[in-house]
């Protein structure tokens, strides 16, 4: 079976790959190109461990294959920083408490991000409901909850 | 024990040492390694709940362009322990697939889909048989047995052959205690089991060489676990192969024993090459730990004051498919919040066509308590007693004698009770169809084994290595005992997982033991590193060691008799090492025991839908004595994270199976753990009455969270519908049906 | 002599009684008199167990002290979480 050829932007860097068919692009991103920051969590679409954004909306990579990326903007959560440079999101999640084991993290900060983008001054509830794809089994979400809520703020200008 | 002690770090909110690493993805979970030259491991799984194995033919799937080993039980040799056997059996079944999901073959191959090609080739014969998926009627005497002859002798003879472990705690005289009651109520409870529901799946990475020399990679809660099982089925010395736990993405006990690394291994063993092997999510539900069903009877005398004359509690533990041994922290949590004359807890181990039970977070206990606590809050209505004053009154205190024999000493579980009564949680007001619930529960807390290296730097800073995978922030926890003990800022501190091969044992990361062994450890090996510094410190102002003494960070002459010299830093002591004597280092090896005991009380409020019967929890508190908290941000995360797995558990989780023994909801879609949206703020209140067996006064605090919220849940929504129930999870076909059936 | 909590389920051991006493002053001396005395325990002993004394639960340690006034009570070896 010969491969895919894909051209598209990933974190802002042209990049091009070879995938099978059914390959998804969750394993693009990490076994071919070294982006282990989306994690598999479950592969069906339930964890959202794997989050990423294409073209600005947030799906999780499990469910996307690697040749529908052709000619797309694919962010990770690797292009989130800005050099050494928390984003302020990174950085409440950190100072919050707010990750514990941590395997949800990346896939929490990429939609917390997406739901930002879109709506910088989300309801608790909103925010919730956002997040209600991303499983976290160790922290119960509050300190999720309190950080993004807490980052968008800042994010806003708003003192903290 | 200076319970007054000042600290400067302990209590403050440090970042943790790994954070940028995980919030940026860089963080090496299990699956996050490649080695060159790598293969794709896959495992095929029995579809049947109990089938004899008639033939394996792996021909089609050998010749199979880019297949380079597949392996079968046949490739697996023989072991000496039974407990390592059945770890051995579980991870590759033995001529009998014991339930669905069990492993029967593996292949490994150059791309995950050639793996999943060669699955496909494999040919299975299989002979099926009866099954058996619940307790009660794995208990029956004409019910399948799974193994034959596999009983512990504490059970009494002529029991049918699953159950596999019996036990019986308590003091005094129950029936005299009963016959003494104002009231007594019965009940007979039903809990599902639940998945420990970690967002990581089990993965690993194995390399073994030629030369019988080995390296495994993987997600676990103890790497030397993992090198001791693994090293007995693969027949190697444990110097041989060397364990490095990765970052680990939750556990909460399920991984504490191991399912797929001896598969890894094996198949790198036969193949010559670096083996990965990561579950499904499928596969995780349906061949990895969840925790017991249980079924169990509860009867509970009251007077009418709320005093406790008795409780007798008879409980049926389902644990899957080989022996085990885990009711008996059942039958010894049951009561362990109350101070009782007359108590007696029986508890019955038992094997079913399910996945072999492991631990998850306080395993045992959190069903036994929920059916006790559930009576003790129906006795409470019953006399119109307040449910917080009845627990008051007979609760554990010091010096009472516990229902498992020993005799507590200092801990916090009235503090927690009242904090409760006072907090405004208690006493706002509730809506149309809200309820309110409250629960007590308990757990032990462990030490075990610990080992601790450090090493002080020529500038000051210090490396410490330990060999517990941290799970929930305990590098953080354990960096700030170091910079207390020493008296150096946290952040010149740096505190790694070591891999097996460069520290001493150390037992696995459970029982809420990590802080307080570790931290027992850490504090032993900054004291070895201070007396060592005392010494150079001396040698260089030429007096003798017993004239210097370790103040706040520096070592300073005893008095003016030892000579007027300014105090030496351990930066100062540091830098001048290499004139000294060498590299300055303390290091630990122990296995600390007077672990104290937890306690901690919840408080939730839920809103019951009398149309859906859909369960809102509105609002949340919990309360726990942790001793004294390191990190107060990560106790109140485990705090919050318990009693969520706990709301997940009352409310929703369970493994349902269908009639013909196969598990219906292997995913996270049909297997709901709770999500953002479901949720409040979870509330916490710490409360600290120090643990007497640790120098800063610390208890474990993980596990005692998960304990409490059944039954607190389970109180509100019977508040909230009128109606009582006697089954977890309530679903909200159960409460529909409990509803229906009061019109 | 000390005196030792037997559980329930092993008092079948113990000639039903629920605590013994037996010489000994360290846990690894009181578990082998107890294993001596009421051959029935060797086997849980020998499998492992805690002993609390004096309300602290020691796992698996043989040298922990015990006098003859202490309150020692056996218990299994436990697993966490």
């Amino acid at each position: 079976m010969s491969k895919i050829h894909v051209s598209t932007e990933i974190n802002g860097d042209q990049v091009e790959f070879l995938c099978e068919t059914d390959e998804t692009l969750l394993d693009v991103l990490r076994d071919q190109l070294g982006l282990t920051g989306a994690k598999e969590g479950c592969g069906t679409g339930d964890c959202g461990a794997c989050s990423v954004t294409v073209d600005g909306r947030l799906v999780c990579s499990c469910l996307v294959l690697g040749a529908e990326v052709e000619g797309s903007a694919v962010t990770t959560i690797e292009g989130m920083a800005d050099g050494d440079a928390l984003h302020p999101l990174q950085r409440h999640l950190l100072e919050g408490a707010a990750l514990q084991c941590g395997i949800c993290t990346p896939g929490v900060l990429v939609a917390a991000k997406a739901l930002l983008d879109k709506n910088p001054d989300p309801s608790e509830e909103e925010l919730r409901y956002w997040l209600a794809g991303n499983l976290c089994r160790c922290t119960g979400y509050d300190k999720i909850i309190r950080s993004v809520m807490t980052a968008a703020a800042e994010m806003r200008g708003e003192k903290s | 024990m200076n319970v007054k002690r000042k600290f400067k770090v302990l209590g403050t909110r440090p970042v943790r040492p790994d954070g940028v690493e995980k919030v940026t993805g860089k963080a090496l979970f299990g699956a996050d390694t490649y080695a060159t030259g790598m293969l794709h491991a896959r495992i095929l799984r029995s579809p049947h709940a109990h089938a004899r194995i008639v033939s394996i033919d792996t021909s089609a799937a050998e010749a199979l362009a880019g297949v380079k080993a597949v392996i079968t039980s046949a490739d697996f040799g023989e072991v000496d322990s039974e407990m390592t056997r059945d770890t051995m059996h579980n991870c590759m079944a033995n001529g009998v697939a014991l339930y669905d999901g069990h492993a029967v073959a593996a292949v490994a191959a150059i791309s995950k889909s050639v793996a999943a090609a060669a699955l496909k080739l494999i040919k299975v014969e299989y002979e099926t048989l009866p099954h058996v998926t619940d307790v009660d009627a794995a208990m029956q005497p004409d019910a399948p047995v799974l193994h034959a002859n596999r009983q512990h002798r504490s059970v009494v003879a002529g029991t049918p052959g699953n159950v596999v472990y019996y036990c019986d705690f308590g003091h005094g005289d129950v029936d005299a205690g009963f016959a003494a009651a104002d009231k007594v109520i019965e009940r007979t409870f039903k809990t599902a089991a639940t998945h420990q529901g970690y967002i990581e799946p089990h993965a690993c990475l194995a390399n073994v060489g030629s030369d019988g020399k080995a390296d495994l990679w993987c997600s676990t809660q103890g790497h030397y676990n993992v090198r001791l099982i693994c090293a007995e089925i693969m027949g190697m010395d444990e110097s041989q192969l060397r364990v490095t736990a990765s970052e680990i993405g939750g556990g909460f006990g399920g991984k504490t024993t191991v399912f797929i690394e001896p598969v890894a291994l094996a198949l790198s063993r036969k193949a010559g090459k670096p083996v990965k092997l990561v579950m499904s999510r499928d596969e995780v539900f349906r061949a990895s730990g969840p925790t017991m069903s249980a079924s169990m009877d509860i009867k509970i005398g009251m007077n009418a004051d709320g005093k406790i004359t008795a409780g007798h509690a008879k409980l049926r533990y389902q644990g899957g498919a080989f022996p085990y041994q885990m009711v008996m922290m059942g039958a010894m949590s049951a009561f362990a919040t109350y101070d009782l004359e007359h108590v007696r807890a029986e508890g019955w181990d038992v094997m079913t066509n399910r996945p072999k039970m492991i631990s998850y977070r306080a395993p045992g206990a959190p069903m036994a308590v929920y059916a006790v606590e559930s009576v003790i809050g129906e006795l409470a209505a019953e006399f119109d007693l307040d449910p917080i004053d009845v627990r008051i009154l007979n609760a554990s205190r010091e010096g009472t004698k516990s229902s498992y024999g020993p005799t507590f000493k200092a801990i916090g579980l009235v503090e927690s009770l009242e904090a409760a009564k006072a907090h405004p949680h208690y006493s706002a007001p509730l809506g149309a169809n809200q309820g309110r619930g409250v629960s007590c529960g308990f757990w032990f807390n462990f030490g075990g084994q610990v080992s601790v290296s450090m090493a002080i730097n020529a500038d000051g800073t210090v490396n410490l290595i330990e060999g517990n995978p941290d799970i929930g922030g305990s590098r953080a926890s354990i960096s700030m005992m170091a910079a207390e003990e020493l008296g150096i800022p946290y952040e010149k501190i740096k505190t790694i997982i070591g891999d097996t091969a460069s520290v001493g044992f150390s037992d696995v990361t459970d029982g809420s033991r990590v802080t307080f062994a570790v931290g027992i450890a850490t504090i032993n090996a900054a004291k070895a590193a201070k007396a060592e510094m005392c010494k150079r410190a001396a040698k260089t102002w030429g007096i003798d060691v017993d004239a210097v003494e370790w103040i706040d960070g520096a070592v300073h002459p005893t008095g003016h008799n030892a000579g007027e010299f300014p105090p030496l830093s351990l930066a100062e002591i540091a830098a001048n090492s290499g004139r000294t004597g060498g590299p300055i280092a303390g290091h630990h090896e122990g296995a600390p025991d007077k672990a104290g005991v937890s306690f901690g009380v919840h408080l939730v409020d839920t809103e019951v839908d009398p149309e859906t019967g859909f369960t809102t929890v509105k609002r949340y508190t919990v309360f726990q004595d942790v001793g004294k908290a390191i990190h107060p941000s990560y106790v109140e995360g485990q705090m919050q994270g318990g009693a969520v797995q706990g709301i997940g558990w009352a409310l929703n989780e369970e493994y349902i199976y269908g009639e013909d023994g196969r598990l219906q909801n292997a995913g996270f879609l049909d297997y709901r753990i709770p999500v953002a949206s479901d949720l409040p703020m979870i509330d916490t209140v710490i409360i600290e009455v120090p643990n007497p067996g640790h120098p800063f006064g610390v208890r474990g605090c993980g596990e005692t969270a998960i304990v409490p919220p059944l039954a607190a849940v389970g109180a509100a929504v019977c508040a909230a519908a009128g109606v009582r129930l006697f089954e977890l999870p309530m679903s909200p076909p159960k409460i529909m049906a409990a509803i229906d059936a009061k019109k | 002599m000390v005196e030792v909590v037997i559980w329930g389920s092993l008092r079948r051991y113990t000639d039903d009684q629920s605590s013994v006493s037996v010489t000994g002053n360290t846990t690894k001396a009181v578990l082998d008199s107890l294993a001596k005395t009421y051959p029935g325990l060797a086997p849980i002993i020998e499998q492992g167990v805690s002993v609390a004394i004096d309300g602290e639960v020691f796992k698996d340690a043989w040298f922990t002290p015990i006098s003859d006034n202490s309150e020692v009570v056996l218990m299994p070896l436990m697993v966490g979480g």
